[in-house]
């Protein structure tokens, strides 16, 4: 497999490590209160479709990189770097 | 005073030859890792303009002339080569003295491009990657650098503590390149 890094082009997945959703950069507020900390820790989607992750380009430019795929397709669409924000 | 002597990692390993590729190390020089400071890069592209005589690198780009020149080094960095950083660089920049802390060394010869192709991911291919690039990439599951000094001759860097990996797996690679009897 072969992730897109939008620096470095299209990489080998080796050079890349997976944390999560990409919703992990929607931070709460802290003082957001017990469901909104409770949703961002616990709750993810698991769509048969898009979704999006976040990946570190660690052998590459040590980017974090939010990769949009298709879960049902295994199909890569897009990615962008993570320090740009949210889509 | 006490002077201390460099000493390159790979001086008792090289030079390596199999086939038609050659290892050799490369002498320790002045490098630098640069990182400008917020709101900071123009200023700094303009130093280090003045200093090695090119800008900013692109992604994937860097190129050394005469020994110098700044290469990409990762999305908030770049590695300066060669010659220590002008005051007016460290005025717009963070910079981190890395000059003993990589092996480097230079791969050439017609197998070069064979050679690279077990050693790392990375598209090595001529139309992939030419003179004036240089990657971030794996080299052997190490997290490494390399870049294309012409087209049959790479420069590649791996974090210092490695330097006997980098020659060990290089070696193999060029001695199974070399098994092919391929003529280049
Ligand atoms: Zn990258």
């Amino acid at each position: 497999m072969k992730i897109p890094c939008p620096l470095c082009g299209a990489r080998d997945s080796r050079e890349f490590s997976y944390l999560g959703h990409a919703g992990l950069l929607d931070r709460p507020a802290p003082d957001a209160g017990d469901a909104a900390w409770d949703d961002y820790l616990h709750n993810r989607d698991n769509p048969a479709g898009v979704t999006e992750d976040l990946w570190s380009h660690d052998y590459g430019c040590a980017a974090w990189v939010v990769v949009t795929r298709n879960t049902a397709t295994h199909g890569i669409l897009s990615s962008r770097l993570a320090k740009d924000g949210a889509a | 005073m006490v002077k201390l002597t460099p000493t390159d990692p790979c001086a008792d390993l090289l030079p390596v030859e199999h086939g038609h590729a050659v290892l050799r190390a490369v002498a320790p020089t002045d490098m630098w890792l640069v990182a400008p400071y917020n709101g900071k890069a123009k200023a700094a592209a303009k130093a280090a303009q003045k200093l090695v005589g090119q800008g900013w690198p692109d992604p994937g780009q860097g190129a050394l002339s005469d020994g110098r020149g700044l290469l990409f080094f990762g999305h908030a960095h770049a590695l300066l080569v060669g010659v220590a950083p002008s005051k007016d660089l460290m005025k717009s920049a963070a910079v981190t003295d890395q000059s003993d802390a990589w092996a480097v060394v230079d791969l050439s010869g017609d197998a070069a491009r064979d050679v690279l192709a077990r050693v790392t991911p990375l598209d090595v291919r001529p139309a992939a990657f030419g003179p004036g690039q240089c990657a971030r990439c794996d080299i052997a599951h190490m997290q490494g650098a390399i870049v294309c000094l012409a087209p049959q001759q790479f420069r590649l860097m791996v974090f210092r503590s490695m330097a006997k990996t980098l020659v060990h797996d290089v070696t193999v690679a060029m001695e199974s390149v070399a098994a092919l009897g391929k003529t280049a």
